[in-house]
């Protein structure tokens, strides 16, 4: 028996332990994008709640405590806890094969990173069970939030806190990976726009959530453990914590947007047949663009006060990060003219992007002039630039990036029919929630309110974008369906299945052989297995002879040092109100995760070797999982 | 003969989104339909930008467009189109474009920022300490709103008096959590910070004013609690000579006992209950930590109960009765016990009386 027929045939019970332990980046791909499907379907819910309070007058559909409670779970859930994942799903299954690499730098952080992920996201959610969620929106300003009664705040802080180690442990990983574990002749120069934002958005990750983690420190001191930080009766400063927010905060944007960018510009010269327009200045915004973002972050506390030179200072240079957008969304539009158009569901939401993303990036602009924002600011029409970016922009190429990678993640292809219904109740829904609350934020509606009084003119809009909301619940809806179809039919397709890939992921069988690359490919150019295909060669050549093959084992430990902290989380929380149990909890749960550690440390793991024989055996019954 | 037709046509377009962003709104409440120089300030500043950017979203809608219909690809058109590897003079032209219309964005953004930021008339004070410019403190309370007219010595709530045709200078403060103190029509909104005073100044135009009904809605823009979407203030926008009136009238306020029996009665039970926090006489001089509820000298002057309930008697004693049920989370519920029926009337006959207008 060879290694990998017996990674092979497992019953439910072996498959739920696989994925328990594993370490494969391909695996953990997935499982990001299960959570992160789970949790962007809760937000999406929380999403409808805000749209049918609002649609009437004075309604009182939820309560306005609740009220407050869902908005700040929309916001937070979609930005930490789908967004975030569900571009690490694609970062995790796309990045490594892209690059040629077997694997990420540090498989076992990969999975530990998606732990802690997953248990802080779990933790946040909790709150809602166990006396209520958080409630000062998902930036909860310090004043607020310290006011704020009961433990959802600590929730807040806490699972933040966890998942947000995952993230940065994550970003590192990637960094690590894209510098280290590039295949011969794969150059930074030669990368594909999407392991290029990965490598940006990774960078950011690295500088943008220390401060955040920091910030939460504070927070978490000044709620559980009596410091006063941001407490002005104690000699604490609460603009400090908008500062460390924002810090955070605008980066984490273009953490978002980056990859998003990076997925579509691996779509339209797939589906345009033509190389991406260019590319150098394309690798020259996104690095602009990711510096850029850490110098804007007090643009949105215009009104805090802090004076007319940080305004205009802050006011101009957002401004300047319109100049490196703009190269961008012109060379996509230089990349499909002259090109042969193919329009498949990913192009289809690739092209709807354009339009869709400038919206968003112009009333950004609008709002980088400060007196103008001293009108939008906490307005709907901040609202409505914010949903326009990420919706407009990463929404959009999340559904995007499910339906071009669905092959390379699962091996079957999601419906193209059904694909386009979604795509077409999705967008009209979009366009019909969300544009009419420019408006509605211009006449003098601020934002996070849990109802509007009659006689204000603020009803027709509100209820326009209501019903904008119900046609994207049923786009969503049908895209799960779609999704549960095409793996109940099951229907393989094989390599490149789009017959245009241009990029090594491609060049791999389908389903994806668990060590990538039998040999390493030698890349000779941008759009590696392009160069191969236009002369005529089906697979990448070689660099390497055929040779043992170094991989690691599945270690449960990623689960158990996550598990510990979300223990202890529990402890640190309830200590507060003087429960018995909540010290020893605390260090039960910290005690389990540094020990987990420690095991780890000391325990000898050096993985396996899949033999060259069974390789060479391999090859001619295709790709094993 | 070019360049002439599309100066034209830019006016067009500056005319038609003017007509089009009027259409919205009341003129109560709407930033589209600026009330004074700080909110006209704001509007043209976002004209301007909406206008370039519209131009922006038209050109590369329709190269776009143009792009997508015309590269379609045939059916069983298998050809591979040329690789293009870019454009240097295209990158420099989409790069220096863009460049020059932010820079025609930043000059007015720049002066503007720094002219509304403009308060130095508030730090002339006259040997009295006093100044000549016309001063308000604003204070944020959960769900409520003070003004005080340092020069004049009055303190009100709730509704805001105003002169019209002159700048009114604002000094903000929270006294619990951040709030913002932001009337739309009026201009820019400034947070109300637990830290420290930001100022501004408005300016409200008698005519614009008049077309409004002299009133202007006030909201509070930062999420403060439960009822931060009920933290409204009404601006009352009047001529110098009313508002000369009115001061007058709030300065020669004094305790006295309504000749109304009822009323009287009211006053008894205000006073056992309500008088810790809430004043009524204009002339407060307890210090503001001391004034922990809504100034009500001119109560039954307002326009609103609460800053959201018609003002009659019947909604006052609604509101006393249960103020949870119109605003979560404030603080006045639960501090003077179950009112009865009578007690009720009493006081909303009490309160209503409490006039400085006649």
């Amino acid at each position: 028996m060879s290694t990998i027929a017996q990674t092979q045939k497992r019953g439910f019970a072996g498959t739920v332990w696989e994925y328990l332990t594993t370490v494969d980046h391909k695996k953990i791909a997935i499982l990001y994008l299960i959570a992160g499907g789970f949790f962007f379907l809760i937000g999406g819910i929380e999403a409808m709640m805000i749209r049918i309070q609002l649609a009437v007058p004075n309604n009182d559909f939820v309560s306005a405590g609740l009220f407050n409670e869902i908005i700040t779970m929309h916001g937070t859930t979609m930005i930490f806890l789908a967004a975030m994942p569900l571009l690490f799903a694609f970062m995790n299954a796309v990045m490594p094969l892209q690059i040629g690499a077997r694997d990420v730098a540090f498989p076992f952080i990969n999975a530990l990173g998606f732990w802690l992920f997953f248990f802080g996201g779990l933790f946040l959610n909790l709150s809602w069970f166990l006396g209520g969620a958080p409630d000062a929106g998902w930036t909860s300003y310090a004043s607020l939030s310290l006011a704020s009664e009961g433990h959802g705040i600590d929730f807040y802080v806490l699972g933040l806190q966890i998942s947000g180690f995952g993230t940065l442990m994550g970003g590192i990983n990637f960094l690590v990976t894209i510098i280290n574990m590039r295949a011969p002749g794969m150059t930074y120069m030669r990368m594909p726009l999407f392991t290029w934002t990965t490598f940006v958005a990774s960078a950011l990750i690295l500088f943008a959530f220390p401060p955040l983690t920091v910030g939460l420190f504070m927070m978490m001191f000044d709620r559980m453990f009596g410091s006063g930080f941001f407490d002005v009766a104690m000699g604490g400063n609460t603009i400090i914590w908008e500062h460390f927010f924002w810090i955070f905060g605008h980066p984490e944007v273009y953490i978002l947007i980056l990859p998003a960018f990076g997925i579509f510009s691996e779509i339209f010269p797939t589906f345009a047949r033509k190389r991406l327009f260019g590319y150098s200045s394309m690798v020259f915004a996104t690095v602009l663009i990711g510096f850029l973002g850490f110098m804007v972050w007090a643009h949105h506390m215009f009104t805090t006060g802090m004076g007319p030179i940080a305004n205009a200072i802050f006011a101009v240079a957002t401004m300047a990060i319109a100049v490196p957008t703009g190269i961008k969304i012109f060379n996509w539009i230089l990349t499909i003219w002259g090109g042969s158009i193919q329009f498949t569901v990913p192009m289809i939401y690739a092209i709807s992007f354009i339009p869709s993303f400038v919206m968003g990036g112009v009333t950004g602009v609008m709002q980088a002039a400060a007196p103008a924002d001293y009108q939008f600011h906490d307005s709907y029409f901040i609202v409505a630039h914010f949903h326009y970016v990420i919706v407009g922009g990463i929404v959009l190429a999340l559904l995007a990036g499910c339906h071009f990678y669905w092959p390379l993640m699962f091996g079957t292809m999601l419906s193209e029919k059904l694909g386009k219904v979604t795509f077409a109740l999705f967008f009209t829904g979009f366009h019909l929630t969300f544009f009419i609350q420019h408006f509605l934020g211009l006449m003098g509606m601020p934002r996070r309110v849990w109802t509007f009084l009659p006689g204000q003119g603020l009803e027709t809009g509100n209820l326009i974008s209501s019903i904008g909301a119900a046609f994207m619940a049923a786009g969503v809806i049908i895209f799960l369906f779609n999704v549960v179809m095409t793996q109940v039919k099951n229907v393989q397709v094989g390599k490149d299945p789009w017959k245009d890939g241009r990029t090594l992921e491609w060049a791999i069988p389908s389903p994806t052989p668990f060590y990538n690359f039998k040999q390493l490919p030698l890349v000779r150019g941008l759009d590696a297995y392009w160069i191969e295909k236009l002369e005529g060669k089906t697979e990448m050549t070689p660099a390497e002879p055929v040779g043992d093959i170094h991989m690691p084992n599945n270690s449960f430990v990623p689960f158990v040092i996550s598990l510990g902290l979300f223990i202890a989380a529990f402890g640190a929380m309830y200590q507060v109100d003087d429960k018995a149990w909540a010290i020893p909890v605390l260090i039960i749960g910290m005690g389990v995760t540094f020990g987990a550690m420690l095991f780890r440390s000391i325990k000898d793991d050096h993985g396996y070797h899949i033999h060259k024989e069974d390789l060479l055996d391999d090859a001619d019954k295709g790709g094993t999982r | 003969m070019k360049q002439k037709l599309t100066k034209w046509r830019l006016l067009t377009v500056f005319g038609l989104l003017t007509l089009v962003l009027s259409g919205c709104g009341e003129p109560f409440l709407s930033t589209l339909i600026p009330a004074g120089e700080a909110g006209q300030i704001a509007y043209d500043l976002m004209i301007l930008s909406t206008v370039i950017m519209v131009g922006v979203v038209i050109v590369v809608s329709i190269m776009f467009a143009v792009a997508v219909i015309k590269f379609r690809r045939k059916k069983g058109d298998e050809s591979i189109p040329k690789q293009v590897e870019g454009s240097h003079v295209l990158e420099i032209v989409w790069t220096v474009i863009p460049i020059l219309l932010l820079i025609i964005l930043a000059i007015p953004t720049v002066i503007a920022t720094f002219d509304l930021a403009d308060t130095k008339a508030m730090d002339k004070k006259n040997e009295d300490g006093t100044t000549d410019a016309l001063v308000v403190n604003v204070r944020a309370s959960l769900y409520w709103w003070e003004f005080e007219y340092p020069n004049e010595g009055i303190i009100t709530s709730q509704d805001l008096v105003v002169p019209t045709d002159q700048k009114v200078y604002f000094s903000v403060k929270a006294s619990d959590v951040k709030h913002s103190f932001w009337i739309p029509a009026a201009g820019g909104k400034i947070d109300t910070n637990v830290d420290n005073i930001n100022k501004i100044w408005l300016e409200f135009d008698n005519e614009k004013a008049a077309e409004a009904g002299n009133i202007f809605y006030g909201k509070c823009a930062e999420l403060c609690g439960p009822s931060h979407a009920l933290m409204d203030f009404k601006v009352k926008a009047i001529p110098q000579d009313e508002f000369d009136q009115w001061v007058t009238a709030m300065q020669s306020v004094e305790e006295s006992t309504p000749t109304d029996p009822e009323a009287a009665a009211g006053q008894e039970i205000f006073n056992q209950k309500c008088l810790s926090c809430h004043a009524v006489t204009a002339a407060d001089e307890r210090p503001e930590q001391a004034r922990l509820a809504p100034n009500l000298t001119n109560f039954g002057d307002r326009e609103l109960v609460a800053g959201i309930l018609e003002h009659n008697e019947e909604e006052v004693k609604n509101w006393l009765a249960d103020p949870e049920k119109y605003k979560p989370g404030n603080k006045m519920t639960g501090t003077y016990g179950e009112l009865s029926d009578q007690e009720l009337d009493q006081l909303a006959a009490y309160l209503m009386g409490l006039k400085v207008e006649q």
